[in-house]
């Protein structure tokens, strides 16, 4: 019986011709990852081990992002203590605030991910970089730790659910429409412990963007990764972004799936994810008045370019609702610097948006966007769990960024084609 | 290894917000990380726990953030051990590395309600519902497991290796 892709990429990083679903092995890591949530943390582990620095001071990212600029004294400290141990240990790939991003949008930016590659991150949302053929996925601070001491990790090797891709989205749709279906149909736990595999032509039709998107809220299906196919497109993205060497793997014929789900990509609506859950999925059609009071667009799942060109396609001449608010967040620095040379940024500014620097805020109820009792937000993040943007009786509606725009527009949760 | 205790019990899918809420990440003390643990979902769960009770749930508990605050905060509780259908991945991998002992048992998440004094014995995965005399087999812990909860956590276990 052949591997899937998963499969192969951990066989070859544990130095095993082959391994099957349920088989413990050890693995190389390419890249370890942590912010100024989880790296404090996995920093006093580590301090707490009997070793002398980290195995690799170019395969370790740092990227404080979560409460920074520093929200308060508190965070102050906790970034002060990623810097001094990024410093100590010289740590190549530290992003101080001004070069940093939200660090899943950064990461593949900045080339440190290619395909191929094996990699752990102390932040759930490291699924990101399967858009690229690589097999990533989240951990907690003491796996970082063990991770950046030696260069290891120990995993289950994954069984594998096999999304099929078909034909060609519609105008308005895109790759979060993708996964909040799919996540509507299979569930937040209907890939415990899986990988999602996606595959088929109408992966050809989805852009890179929305591929770090569909990769990026795998997690929210309970997966341990998604993965994509190697294809042109992403080859290009590698050869624009990254001077490293990738490895492109490829599922046997007879590789096994615990499951096959079929996706015609022509068929999907705007879909809109209700509290608290982000399978309580509902297309834009079938959707009442829900009037809101705020809009985020932005995060590892939806603050790209193609994101934001989106946005800015559906507030272009128009207004944000008078009273409501519409908060913009570039996922970087480069985006940021994108956005502003399209000309996208004035867009955003002059229909009444606001548009702030990287960080990751609003979207775990950091700063930057909390909500007050009973509050509604249309949001371009990844979850929607009680009290997950501030208060607790607030509510988030979790949509792709052209339902965000149109909603900020007519300040109830409406699709760009009703505007 | 053995833990008793009184049970709080929840449903489906708590995730790692309501087990500590990203507004008081700015701290990683456990203490104070145990302050505020499991506050919008059962805002008086701190005020009535006590040290060796149980937490059971139903299934995926402890989806969403990666964050080991969450298991950290619920052992700093004082919670011995959590008992649930199924546990979500990070999560599961977060607490056996900080030594917060927890098992998967469907039946036992089945048949226990909030209030019962459960039993639970880490060597044979029986665990025993004292109130209603009910026992249930949940998977045993194999002995480095046992060594890790019993050293508080992977990097101890590592240590005294």
């Amino acid at each position: 019986m052949g591997m899937t892709m998963t499969q192969k990429i951990l066989a070859a990083h544990a130095g095993l011709d082959k391994v099957v679903a349920g088989q413990l092995i050890e693995a190389d890591l390419d890249l370890v990852l942590g912010n100024d949530i989880t790296s404090p943390v996995a920093i006093k582990e580590m301090e707490k081990m009997k070793v002398d620095g980290v195995f690799h001071k170019d395969k370790i990212a740092l990227v404080p992002d979560h409460f920074v600029p520093n929200k308060d004294i508190k965070s102050a400290e906790h970034c002060k203590c990623v810097r001094e141990f990024a410093k100590r240990n010289e740590i190549t790939n530290y992003f101080e605030v001004g070069e940093m991003g939200i660090e899943h949008a950064l990461l593949p930016e900045k080339g440190l991910t290619v395909a191929g590659d094996v990699i752990i991150g102390a932040d759930s949302h490291t699924c990101t970089y399967g858009a690229l053929g690589a097999f990533s996925t989240g951990v907690g601070s003491t796996d970082m730790a063990a991770g950046m001491a030696t260069g290891k990790a120990w995993f289950k090797v994954p069984s594998a659910i096999k999304v099929v891709l078909t034909g060609k989205p519609g105008k308005w749709i895109s790759g979060k429409d993708v996964i909040l279906h799919l996540i509507g149909q299979i569930g937040v736990d209907g890939a415990l412990y899986k990988s999602l595999e996606f595959v088929g032509e109408g992966v050809e039709a989805l852009s890179m963007d929305d591929r770090f998107t569909i990769a990026n809220m795998a997690i929210e299906a309970g997966a341990k990764n998604g993965i994509f196919p190697v294809d042109d497109k992403a080859k290009a993205y590698m050869a624009e972004h990254s001077s490293r060497a990738y490895k492109v793997y490829e599922a046997d014929e007879d590789a096994e799936y615990e499951q096959e789900i079929l996706i015609d990509l022509s068929t999907l609506k705007s879909t809109v994810a209700f509290p608290h859950l982000p399978e309580n999925t509902h297309t834009i059609d079938e959707i009442e008045e829900i009037a809101i009071d705020q809009v985020v667009i932005g995060s590892c799942t939806n603050g790209r370019l193609d994101d934001l060109r989106i946005a800015a396609e559906v507030l272009k001449g128009r207004h944000i609702k008078k009273g409501m608010r519409c908060i913009i967040i570039p996922a970087t620095q480069k985006i940021y610097m994108d956005a502003m040379e399209e000309g996208l940024l004035k867009i955003f500014i002059e229909a009444g948006a606001v548009v702030s620097t990287p960080t990751c805020g609003p979207c775990l109820g950091g700063y930057m966007g909390i909500l007050a009792e009973g509050e509604r937000c249309v949001s371009t993040t990844n979850r929607n769990f009680v009290g997950r943007m501030g208060q607790i009786t607030s509510e988030i509606y979790l949509a792709s960024p052209a339902v965000a725009a149109a909603s900020a527009v007519t300040g109830y949760i409406s699709g760009p084609d009703s505007l | 290894m053995q833990a008793k205790g009184i049970v709080f019990k929840y449903g489906d899918n708590v995730d790692t917000d309501v087990i500590i809420p990203a507004r008081y990440l700015n701290s990683s003390d456990p203490k104070e990380l145990a302050e505020h643990c499991m506050e919008d979902i059962d805002k008086d769960f701190v005020k009535n726990v006590k040290k060796g009770d149980i937490i059971v749930a139903d299934k995926n508990f402890g989806c969403g953030s990666s964050r080991e605050h969450a298991p950290i905060a619920i052992k700093a509780a004082g919670v011995s051990c959590v008992i649930a259908e199924t546990f979500a991945r990070i999560f599961y991998r977060n607490a056996i590395n900080i030594g917060l002992p927890i098992i998967e048992c469907p039946e036992a998440s089945k048949g226990i309600e909030a209030g019962d004094e459960v039993e639970v014995d880490f060597d044979s995965g029986i665990i025993t519902n004292v109130t209603k005399n009910t026992k249930f087999q949940g998977q045993a812990f194999p002995p480095f497991m046992q060594k890790i909860i019993a050293a508080e956590g992977l990097v101890n276990y590592i240590n005294n290796k």
